[in-house]
């Protein structure tokens, strides 16, 4: 029996080899590790339980009968990061270049499959030169499927994906539709058209880099959440943001034993408010001192930055952050703004993770650009988002919250559960010198009348207590016991029951 | 005794003056400008009084407020603090015609000695020894020149009102009296409002000793030993110690005496300074006198166990001295550093911001932190930014040394830059521990600016066993998450790998019942150590010695800075970092082809046009921060592309100011 073992033994060799050492040789060389040494540095050691091994594919077109590769291309499986289920497909750019075949794609619905089933995330390692041309049809079929797979699992179980190496055309579909994209800085690159088909079509020239690399679409496509400098840097950090997820959208998310007292008391934060309204500070600072041990883990920081996205844990327990940014065009909600914060409340409402509204916000930014890019629509979403959400939802303003944003930004009136303000806040329709302008436009070439009807209205607004009264803010609260609030918050909303209205599925303006 | 006084500045001095006062069971009353409305020396004070505009100019400077603040608030007594009015006869002469006492000396010894020409001549009659040099007012640039020749050089050039090293310039040729005469000129202008400019003999390799005196309104003056300040960065002072490693008894008797002479001559009374250059065979000339409270007054505080702002409030009340020469016995060992918000890897440029972070080392039998910020304070671009003085005290100087080492290595602070390596590196320096020093010390010993102290195999060591020792922590932490299905290996069960500096060291724990034991090859290290994740300064002991590391967090691993250190470690299992080496170095971002601002700071005129050819060194910018004029120059041969700066433009750090070819 032993030499029947034995051959097992050998045909693991044989594919963990994948396409070759020439080939692991060449992805080394393009900075990249391979497939399975991915898998290495991402699981937990020793805990990586491979399946379809021995898959290959079955196409017999262009010569492919006499090429073939154990695996085909993207090696599957289940194993733990910190003890936690996870299912993970990771791409073999030595085998064909990673390209999907038909069983390529069977592989990973199968994890998919497996995923959904038992409630624990799936984690792509995306590596693909594309589908295989050779296949044809069957590979786009392929495609489709795992497209398929990933709009069932939407909202079930977290859909991760690390782009580490080409993704182009119909590839950059299955990320698209996970929860969070992640990108390899200068080895990666994603693009519905490569560089060769612009330059046909449009005339255009540029790099894969513009057109699709990590700088690209963490800043301007906002396409990836986040960058990271290599391969290891990029899965350690993976394992960092894994551990704040629920494994699915019935879980609560996990707890961690935290080191920081839920109660503490941050003095540093009576002052960060500015005396000048004008004057911006970083939101940064005030997320840093409410989270246990200044462990924010922002999304997409470099995209939109007039608000902030991420997550922390308090006590413990993961929050999902959205914050205001005063130091990036004052604050305001824009386009680019709310696209990025809308969907991210609505991932922490889907896998139960309390949403923690910290407010500074002027308003919505005015102009054409704006206007003709449909900010009316793209506020609606983080309107709509915030009004779905039935997640433990706590706000604080910190000091401005001027008219439509107001409202928007986790407001009462859209089932804000504790909605606190610092005494620096000030909940207007808009800003003094605004509205002086438009309610007394008759004493405009006036200065002195100007400057008394603003203190006027300062005096009346700019504070928490005209919203206070009307309930809108259920409490005032000391900026240095922020924490302790909110802390305190979520331990009593952690029975939280909240339904909306039976439907198939709402209509968010998309 | 007063009931109240007010304290007419700000920052750590109007802190100190208020913890005197209150001792005493006396009020105090605080003065502010707008950029200091939430500053500690207010939140301390029992009243405060706001006086104006953020600059000095409208506010700390302005007599009339400072007086109408005092009569407001009933306040008997002013302290100036030093700098702003305290050396202003024409204030103190205001303060007694209000009815006030002002504590400090009498009009009369401020106008002799705050000017640096009558100082030299009264200090020369006095039978004190000076330095050769020019007393008379100079005309212009060229005169400064003749002058500067007929001298000898290297000659200083001095602002006549000047003091902690603004409006100063060294001149080694005619060329450079010329330049150095014109922005002295102009510094001395800005700074103090008044342009006289002197000059004399630079004595070259001197160090800088000054005594302490104490005099009363009865004719008593004593003396209360030395400091050396000889540790100066373009003259401003870094490090005050007590005593002076140099002086014998005989020295210190004939300087003391001399300076008790000179203070008589003036009728001096109140705490003052005569502070005299001393050569390598204990010469010492007159340098100056200052008729205030120093900067580095605690060094002798603590050795001498006299409150020095009491003694001040006592005799402006006009008690007589209870002290005599006598009664002044020097104990022990005590060092001054200063904290400064300045960054001393960027040619130490303020830094200016919100204290974001902002830990003091804790104060106790051998620690003192004089300071006026706290979390979440501002270091404005309006006054000096001195963050604190943080003084160590021990029986020798040794001690001393060792308690600043660790005290620095304990001063967290984040949001700005600050000079704690450097003050670090300092205090690990071979030759500042012999005591061999002149006041060329750092020009000397960084000569090419600070560029991150020197590290030491067996600091390196504790950094790879801290970072192996908080990872540990943190990963065995990591473990516990909820919703787990198979219990992941702890540390102990995994071979680690710490990178510094290039090197991978292979290395394993083992947690012990009381500790940890760290191997590193054949080396077994124990380390005790209560950190918890979040805390941002270990504290522990690893071998037999113990540390404290400020830690900042980095993807793979933490950046540790200890003695005036900072290394990036990266930790890593086997198996990662053996993966981690086949990742690609990236390279730094080229910015060589701009000049960009180093300091957030206002543009005072950029001395080039698109298309100027420029040579190696040559003054392309100025910026003005803080103050001080920078002039920022050409780092290679280029040609200038555009011009992205105008004069009166306000930059942020790292601003481009200049495209080259």
């Amino acid at each position: 029996m032993k030499h029947i073992l034995e051959k097992l033994e050998a045909k693991r060799q044989e594919a963990r080899l994948g396409g070759g050492a020439v080939r692991i040789e060449a992805q080394h060389a393009r900075g990249k590790l391979t497939a399975r040494e991915r898998i290495d540095v991402l699981l937990d050691q020793g805990s990586f339980e491979e399946y379809d091994m021995f898959v290959e594919h079955r196409s017999t077109d262009f010569g492919m009968a006499e090429q073939k590769f154990a695996g085909d291309g993207v090696v599957t499986g289940s194993g733990t990061i910190n003890g936690r289920l996870v299912f993970v497909f990771s791409q073999d750019f030595t085998v064909f270049g990673g390209s999907l075949s038909e069983t390529h794609a069977q592989k990973i619905c199968k994890v998919m499959d497996m995923a959904m089933k038992v409630g624990a995330p799936v984690i792509g390692l995306n590596d693909s030169g594309g589908a295989r041309i050779q296949e044809g049809v069957a590979a786009l079929g392929g495609y489709a499927d795992v497209f398929q797979k990933n709009v069932l699992a939407s909202g079930v179980v977290p859909q991760i994906s690390m782009i580490m190496g080409p993704c182009a055309g119909g590839a950059v579909y299955s990320p698209a539709m996970t929860d969070f994209i992640f990108m390899v800085r200068d080895t990666s690159y994603m693009f519905v058209t490569g560089p060769d088909v612009v330059k046909t079509v449009t005339n255009e020239i540029v790099t894969q880099e513009e057109l699709g690399g990590a700088s690209t679409h963490t800043t301007k496509s906002s396409v990836a959440d986040k960058a990271f400098d290599n391969d290891v840097e990029a899965l350690v950090q993976l394992r960092r943001f894994f551990d704040f997820l629920p494994l699915n959208n019935r879980e609560k998310p996990p707890v961690r034993p935290s080191f920081d007292n839920a109660l503490r008391i941050e003095k540093s934060l009576d002052n960060i408010i500015p005396s000048n309204p004008n004057k911006p500070y970083d939101m940064h600072e005030v997320i840093e001192k409410i989270v246990d041990e200044g462990d924010f883990f922002e999304l997409q920081p470099k995209h939109a930055g007039n608000i902030l996205i991420g997550l922390a844990r308090i006590d413990g327990e993961t929050v999902g952050i959205v914050a205001n940014q005063p130091m990036v065009l004052a604050g305001c909600l824009d386009i680019d703004s709310s696209k990025k914060a809308a969907r991210f409340v609505r991932f922490c409402d889907c896998f139960n993770i309390p949403i923690i509204t910290l407010v500074d916000v002027p308003g919505f930014l005015p102009g054409t650009a704006q206007e003709y890019g449909g900010i009316i629509k793209h506020g609606a979403k983080l309107l709509f988002a915030y009004g779905e959400a039935t997640v433990p939802k706590i706000t604080v303003i910190t000091r401005k919250a001027y008219g439509g944003a107001y409202d928007v930004m986790a407001s009462k009136h859209l089932r804000g559960d504790l909605n606190y303000a610092w005494p620096t806040a000030e909940i207007a329709v808009m800003g003094a010198k605004g509205a002086v302008e438009i309610l007394y436009r008759k004493d405009k070439d006036d200065p002195a009348k100007i400057a008394e009807h603003t203190k006027n209205y300062e005096d009346l607004f700019a504070n928490p207590f005209v919203a206070a009264q009307r309930g809108f803010i259920d409490e005032v609260i000391m900026p240095h016991s922020t924490r302790k609030r909110i802390a305190m918050g979520l331990k009593k909303l952690a029975n939280k029951q909240l339904e909306n209205p039976w439907k198939k599925h709402d209509n968010i303006p998309l | 005794m007063f009931k109240k006084i007010l304290i007419a500045n700000r920052g750590e001095i109007a802190c100190r003056v208020i913890k005197t006062a209150r001792r005493m069971g006396i009020k105090t009353v605080a003065v502010y400008s707008e950029a200091d409305r939430d500053a500690l020396h207010v939140e301390m004070a029992d009243e405060a009084v706001f006086i104006g505009a953020p600059a000095a100019a409208e506010s700390y400077l302005v007599a009339e407020k400072i007086l109408k603040a005092a009569k407001d608030t009933g306040a008997e007594a002013i302290h100036p603090g030093y700098g702003f009015l305290s050396e202003r006869a024409g204030f103190v002469k205001a303060v007694q015609e209000a009815g006030l006492a002002f504590i400090g000396p009498d009009p009369k010894a401020i106008d002799a000695m705050g000017d640096k020409i009558t100082s030299k001549k009264l200090a020369a009659e006095a039978g004190v020894s000076t330095v050769p040099g020019h007393m008379g007012i100079i005309k212009d640039a060229d005169e400064a020149a003749k002058i500067s020749a007929g001298i000898g050089f290297p000659v200083m050039l001095k602002a006549s009102a000047g003091g902690g090293g603004k409006g100063m310039r060294i001149a080694y040729s005619e060329t450079e009296a010329r330049e150095g005469f014109i922005s002295a000129q102009n510094e001395a202008r800005s700074s103090f409002g008044d342009d006289r400019v002197f000059i004399e003999k630079f004595v070259e390799e001197p160090r800088h000793i000054e005594i302490q005196v104490l005099g009363d309104k009865h004719g008593n003056v004593i003396y209360l030993g030395e400091r050396e300040c000889s540790i100066q960065r373009r003259h401003q002072k870094v490090v005050e110690e007590a005593p002076s490693p140099f002086l014998d008894e005989a020295t210190r008797k004939a300087m003391g005496e001399q300076a008790v002479a000179l203070s008589k001559a003036v009728d001096y009374c109140s705490a003052g300074t005569v502070e005299f250059i001393v050569d390598k065979n204990r010469n010492f000339y007159f340098l100056e006198m200052n008729t205030r409270l120093q900067v580095e007054h605690p060094v002798t505080e603590e050795i001498t166990g006299i409150d020095l702002v009491e003694q001040m409030i006592r005799v402006a009340n006009g008690e007589k001295l209870k002290l005599t020469q006598a009664d002044v016995k020097l104990k022990g060992w005590a060092i001054e550093t200063r904290v400064y918000a300045e960054d001393p890897l960027r040619g130490f440029l303020p830094s200016i911001g919100r204290l974001t972070r902002y830990l003091p080392p804790k104060e106790g039998d051998h620690v003192r932190v004089d300071t006026g910020v706290y979390e979440g304070a501002e270091i404005s671009m309006f006054y000096d930014p001195m963050i604190a003085k943080l003084v160590t005290m021990a029986p020798t100087r040794d001690q001393a040394i060792a308690h600043q080492r660790r005290a620095l290595d304990e001063y967290y602070i984040r949001g700005i830059a600050h000079n704690i390596p450097f003050l670090a590196s300092l205090m690990a320096h071979p030759r500042f521990q012999s005591g061999n020093m002149t006041t060329g010390f750092i020009a000397e010993e960084y000569p090419d600016g600070f560029t991150g102290g020197a590290i030491t195999d067996e600091v390196r060591e504790a950094m790879v066993v801290t970072a192996l020792f908080m990872n540990a922590v943190e990963k065995s932490r990591d473990t516990q998450v909820g919703g787990q299905i198979a219990m992941p290996m702890g540390p102990q069960e995994i071979n680690w790998v710490v990178s510094i500096d290039g090197d991978d060291v292979a290395a394993n724990i083992l947690p012990m019942a009381d500790h940890a034991e760290v191997l590193l090859g054949a080396k077994r290290i124990p380390v005790r150590s209560d950190w918890v994740p979040g805390e941002p300064i270990f504290r522990g002991t690893i071998g037999e010695v113990d540390y404290a590391m400020e830690i900042d967090r980095l993807p793979l691993g933490y950046r540790l800075t200890t003695d005036g250190v900072s290394r990036d470690l990266r930790v890593l299992t086997e198996r990662a970092a053996a993966l981690h080496a086949l990742m690609p170095e990236k390279p730094e971002p080229d910015t060589s082809k701009f000049l960009l601002c180093p300091m957030p700071g206002l543009v005072v005129a950029v001395n080039v046009e698109a298309g100027d050819e420029v040579k190696a060194g040559q003054a392309l910018a100025t910026v003005e921060a803080m103050k001080m004029e920078n002039i920022l120059r050409a780092a290679k041969d280029a040609t200038v592309k555009s011009v992205k700066a105008k004069a009166g433009d306000s930059l942020a750090v790292d601003a481009v100011i200049i495209e080259f070819e």
